[in-house]
């Protein structure tokens, strides 16, 4: 008897914090509360009013379709898929920091099979996102394989690779045949075959903006990754290797294969995004000055998230909607705001989800001490 | 020298007054009282979880009771931290020992009380010299200059003491020493505490081995689910009152078992040779046999190359060379994956790093291993009906406790019931070979009485059983044979009725020549 | 030929004296971080906000030794920061160091714009002494004809020796960290700390205190890494000079196995490898952006081919938590 009562204690303070993790909404806002308290001191440091800087701000983005289509679908959708690309890698316990690298190498490959093959539209479109694909599933796998054959540190490796993947790209905007040529830093537009803008599909009349295709490539995904989390075999051997990987072993999950191919996936995703953004916005690539940060960014838009697919689609709309807010920041009555108020922001909002765990920890202690004895 | 000269019964060291420490709503110690004197050897005897750690920790400052009085030489004191507690002279043995490996174990002692000389520099030499001297002052024994990681498990042990000793403690906690020590090594540890309490240190031994205590012990005082039961002159008791007063009710000490005709064999294993982890030899030459309805136990110290033998059976770890056939198939290298397919099946040591994936509800526990089969699964996608079901049907049959917990992760329940899960979930699997490695360790008695009941019950019904465990009681009574492994080898085979401990713990240390294979 | 072959040496040397000490200054930083179980991946972002605060307080005041101190102060600030997420919240490890990559690099930026108007500072008023300079003037006025020009600018001697004053603290530290380490109590206790936490702290060590210490010694000698290459590399900040220094010296790190004079091996082998960089770039017809990949490759091969030997510290990324 005593016994069973134990069990049921136990059972009872447990079931208490699982219901407080799963409420991680709750910390994710207060998280986003605190990064606004501090870029508010930030605001407050550049000499500008934060409730008015927040309010026209807020204000902007919803005053028209077109800037709505600017935050939620050209700005988003790379985060949306960067951040999937995050998060189907901390499923499986790795972290993916390579999806920066990762949405660049998609980027080229699009870029170059855009450029250079002649196919019509139809055919075009797909074969651009496969090359993306293909390459984000080496570029990702191999930092896996690595990892499995050699024991080496993968997100070591994989910083690595994104500055190689973007030494590669300037190479190869810079190799002849491929730069625009006349000094300029940047490569050929894609043939407008292979763009997704809808205008460029159904004309100008249809839609006033230049919206493209890639978000709705970007929430299949969304779905997809929900039900293979969630419902398959495939998801259930990939979360067991990433909450305990030996015993996954031991219960003869082959760990190596589900580290690699969850790299692979990782790396599809995040080279996706580098695609659309190719064949949806930019139709071209620039020389990079700095890494660009599509996949650093990803880490954030995961995180707010919670690693939840659908978390992941309104972190990405909530990230997408910040960054067009930081690019109207300059341009408020008298504001001198640099655009870095926004990485400010998400950083702190970052760090204080990492952290939120003191706040968790917290709650139940105090739960403990005042609810129940 | 008799205990009368030893103990000083006027002058208590430690005593502990009325101790309640509550975790939540839960009472881990419920008016606990302890006192112990100088020169004598105190054992504080309860099942696990009986709350033993707690009240120590509770006297070593690693915890605050909630209410109580603690006196040390007389005086009422409040101990808030480890440091206050080694100020105070008490010195605690941790069970699982607290070495750094890769630190000699000069400076393992050191550590925290470091001599010094200028510049802010640790005297090396100085250190050196002082733990020779303690360690020669009591018999320890211990090299000084080594590396923790090179030693063994019994002068890791004497590290520990002399970690203590270094920083002057007169009371000494020692919990649980002897789990990983052979006979040969419980026998020197007594004498060293024998030696110890002469030079008038008192020792408080945390203990479920009642042989130890009778052994050992001045005195005992008996906790049993965080309440004080009693306390008794050791001399004045036999080990079948103190079972009885630990667990509450009488205690049968054997498994009952059928006689059984020995079947064909299984599991076949030949000159197999493999290494540890660190790339040494651990098996050098194992040959073995195991055939279906039989027991056979795995008797042996630590560090013997069981471990890596059962890493290998399992395909965790890849041999070296050596043939092994599981019912006359090729074994040998294969995945864990085609292992269990093949018929192999098994209880790790470590239930909560292999045996579960604690932050999976109990449901997916159960069906870990056939969650690509159908009905768990059909064409890729889960079937949650079916799992649940198996999961409610299993917890029923298994006496998973609480009920109803098939949606809980597995993380949520205590020890003896996830090892209910694991049981549950192999001897559903239904393979032809059970591999148990340490089943019951960390269990109590009721749990422990559970276990060895599937264990003999797999074997009654035909299957073949392999249990490597370092409990020489477990080994001894459930076993029809006994293999004893030394240095990497099966050394000896001995039928299971005609085994006795002293020659088995001689056989352990690389003794008893005769009759060896 | 040979005088020709001498230059190229000492330009290639003079190279990887520049990129070294950066490097070294962060990888012995990360050799206190880690040592004491604490993964600082924000190396890289304490890196640069040292860069940053370096430049930007030598655009003001005259002493560069005043600005370097402000960058080492700066990297620790930052890395007080990750202290406090990881020690006191046990937070992830990578994930909060991640977010102080942003967030420097943010701060640094954000900073910048409202000071300067741009994304780079006005150039430093002084930069660090190279402190043979007067010596080196001395001895090729006084030594007669050869001799004397063996000191001259430019010469091998003077490429090779005649380097920044931080370049010879940052060699001078492998010895001190050595000591630290190995010699004093310091050391040991944080040695013990990153092997086996519990153990330390039954025995009195302050784990969480020794973890501060470590994580903000690593955020200092970063930020001196940082500033060393806006106050002697490079004499302004910008957003590019800063390309994942902190990671290579993480790399070094593992590498040397965690110890500070096997880090200086790694760290010399990458600073040799931009050094080759520098100078097969300038005059080669491989493009600049394929030679820009060597460092990174040759870390990727250093992982590849070392990590599975270097004894990791066995508590090393673990959160340590008192059990009950």
């Amino acid at each position: 008897m005593a016994n069973k009562s134990a069990d049921a204690q136990v059972l009872d303070s447990r079931s208490f914090v699982q219901k407080l993790m799963a409420g991680s909404f709750i910390y994710t806002l207060i998280s986003i509360l605190i990064g606004f308290a501090i870029g508010a001191v930030a605001l407050l440091i550049a000499d500008y009013n934060p409730l008015v800087a927040y309010g026209s701000l807020f204000s902007v983005i919803f005053s028209s379709t077109k800037t709505m289509s600017y935050c939620f679908v050209e700005y988003a959708t790379p985060y949306i898929l960067t951040g999937l690309s995050v998060a189907f890698s901390f499923k499986t316990g790795m972290f993916n920091i390579g999806a920066e690298g990762q949405y660049v190498m998609g980027a080229v490959a699009a870029m170059l099979v855009g450029v250079f093959v002649k196919l019509p539209g139809v055919l075009l479109v797909p074969l651009c996102i496969l090359a993306a694909i293909a390459v984000g599933v080496v570029w990702g796998g191999l930092v896996g394989y690595l990892k499995v054959r050699f024991g080496s540190h993968e997100v070591l490796c994989m910083i690595m690779f994104n500055w190689i993947a973007y030494y590669f790209s300037n190479y190869i905007v810079n190799h002849p045949g491929v730069n625009v040529g006349g000094g300029k830093t940047w490569s050929l537009p894609i043939q407008d075959e292979a763009k997704i803008t809808i205008s460029q599909w159904f004309g100008k009349n249809v839609v006033s903006t230049n919206t493209h295709f890639g978000i709705f490539i970007a929430i299949a995904c969304v779905l997809a990754m929900y039900y293979i989390i969630n419902k398959t075999t495939f998801g259930f051997r990939l979360k067991a290797v990433g909450s305990n990987r030996s015993c996954a072993e031991y219960a003869g999950i082959n760990a190596n294969r589900c580290v690699i191919l969850s790299l692979a996936i990782s790396g599809a995703l995040a080279a996706l995004a580098g695609g659309l953004q190719v064949l949806g916005v930019t139709y071209k690539i620039n020389q990079f000055a700095t890494q660009e940060s599509y996949g650093f960014n990803g880490i954030t838009v995961a995180l707010i998230g919670a690693t939840n697919p659908i978390g992941v689609l309104l972190g990405g709309w909530f990230f997408g909607a910040m960054k067009y807010a930081g690019t109207r920041i300059k341009m408020l009555d008298g504001s001198r705001v640099p655009k870095e108020i926004i990485d400010i922001i998400m950083g702190c909002i970052v760090l204080a989800i990492a952290t939120s765990n003191l706040l968790r920890m917290a709650v139940v202690r105090h739960e403990m001490k005042g609810g129940k004895v | 020298m008799g205990e009368s000269e030893r103990i000083d019964w006027n002058q208590p060291t430690v005593e502990m007054r009325n101790i309640v420490k509550m975790f939540g709503s839960f009472k881990a110690n419920d008016g606990i009282n302890l006192k112990v004197h100088k020169g004598e050897i105190h054992a504080i005897l309860g099942e696990n979880g009986a709350g033993k750690s707690t009240l120590m920790n509770v006297l070593y400052g690693l915890l605050q009771p909630t209410s109580g009085q603690i006196f040390v030489n007389g005086k009422q004191v409040h101990i808030d931290s480890p440091n206050k507690a080694i100020e105070l002279g008490i010195g605690m043995v941790h069970q699982h020992f607290m070495l750094v490996q890769p630190f000699t174990v000069t400076e393992n002692i050191i550590l925290g009380s470091e001599p010094m000389k200028s510049l802010n520099r640790v005297d090396m030499k100085a250190a050196r010299a002082k733990v020779v001297e303690i360690s020669e002052r009591y018999g320890l024994n211990v090299n000084p200059a080594a590396k923790v990681e090179d030693i063994s498990v019994g002068m890791q042990q004497r590290a520990e003491i002399l970690k203590v000793l270094f920083r002057g403690a007169e009371i000494l906690i020692l919990d649980e020493p002897t789990s990983s020590l052979t006979p040969q090594e419980i026998l020197e540890l007594v004498e060293i505490m024998q030696n110890l309490t002469r030079e008038g240190k008192s020792i408080i031994l945390i203990t479920h081995k009642l042989r130890e205590i009778k052994e050992a012990a001045d005195c005992c005082t008996i906790i049993r689910q965080g309440r004080y039961i009693d306390t008794v002159r050791v001399a004045d008791v036999t080990e079948h009152d103190l079972a009885s007063m630990m667990v509450g009710r009488n205690v049968e000490f054997h498994a009952d078992k059928k006689e059984m005709p020995r079947g064909e064999v299984s599991l076949r294993v030949e000159e197999l040779h493999a290494k540890d982890y660190r790339g040494v030899d651990a098996v050098r030459g194992l040959n073995l046999t195991v055939s279906r309805g039989e027991i056979v136990g795995i008797a042996g110290i630590d560090g013997n190359g069981q471990t890596e033998l059962v890493e290998v059976l399992t395909g965790l770890r890849k041999a070296t060379s050596g043939r092994i056939t599981m019912n006359g198939q090729d074994a040998f290298n294969k995945t864990p994956r085609e292992l269990f397919d093949m018929g192999i099946s098994s209880i790790p040591a470590d239930r909560q790093k292999h045996g579960l994936i604690l932050d999976y509800p109990v449901e997916d526990n159960l069906v870990l291993q056939n969650i690509g089969n159908q009905p768990y699964s059909r064409r890729g996608t889960l079937q949650r009906k079916e799992i649940r079901k198996h999961a409610s049907e299993l917890v029923e049959k298994f006496d998973i406790r609480p009920r109803g917990c098939e949606n809980e992760k597995a993380g949520a329940l205590s020890g003896g019931n996830q090892q209910k899960v694991i049981i549950a979930r192999e001897v559903t699997n239904d393979r032809d070979l059970l591999i148990a490695v340490n089943p019951t360790r960390g269990l109590d008695v009721g749990a422990i009485e559970y276990v060895h009941r599937y264990l003999v019950e797999q074997r009654n019904k035909g299957k073949a059983v392999l249990l490597v465990s370092f409990e020489l009681d477990e080994i001894m009574s459930l076993s029809d044979r006994i293999d004893v492994i030394f240095e990497g080898k099966i050394v000896h085979s001995i039928e299971g009725g005609k085994a006795d401990e002293k020659t088995l713990g001689l056989m352990m240390a690389g003794g008893g020549g005769a009759g060896g294979k | 030929m040979v005088a020709e072959l001498i230059r190229d040496l000492g330009i290639i040397l003079n190279a990887t004296l520049m990129y070294t000490p950066p490097l070294l200054f962060a990888a012995l930083g990360s050799c206190f971080s880690e040592k004491s179980g604490v993964v600082n991946i924000g190396l890289e972002g304490m890196i640069v906000i040292g860069a940053f605060a370096g430049a930007a307080v030598g655009c003001f005041v005259p002493n560069p030794w005043v600005s370097f101190l402000c960058g080492g102060i700066a990297g620790g600030l930052f890395a007080l920061i990750h202290a406090f997420a990881t020690v006191t919240c046990k937070a992830d490890q990578t994930i909060s160091g991640t977010a102080i990559n942003f967030l420097a690099s943010g701060v640094s930026l954000f900073v910048c714009y409202l000071l300067f108007g741009t994304s780079e500072t006005h150039p430093v008023i002084n930069k660090l002494p190279r402190i043979f300079d007067g010596l080196f003037g001395f001895l090729e006025e006084k030594l007669p004809g050869a001799l004397g020009q063996a000191f001259a600018q430019n010469s091998f001697l003077d490429l090779v020796f005649n380097t920044y004053a931080s370049a010879y603290l940052a060699f001078l530290l492998v010895f001190v960290v050595w000591f630290v380490f190995f010699r004093t109590r310091f050391g040991l206790r944080l040695r013990a700390v990153g092997e086996h936490p519990q153990a330390a702290d039954t025995l009195g060590v302050n784990v969480a205190l020794v973890r501060y210490i470590c994580v903000v010694l690593s955020g200092v000698l970063a930020g001196f890494g940082g500033a060393s290459i806006t106050l002697a590399t490079v004499s302004a900040f910008r957003p590019s000079i800063v390309v994942g220094q902190g990671f290579i010296a993480i790399a070094a790190v593992i590498f040397g196995k965690f110890k500070p004079q096997g880090a200086l091996i790694g760290c010399i082998l990458f600073g040799f490898c931009n050094g080759l960089r520098v100078v097969v770039g300038s005059n080669s017809v491989i493009p600049v952006n394929l030679i820009s990949m060597i460092p990174y490759v040759v870390t990727i091969l250093t992982l590849v081919l070392f990590v599975g030997r270097a004894r990791v510290p066995a508590a090393n990324g673990k959160p340590y938590i008192k059990s009950r």
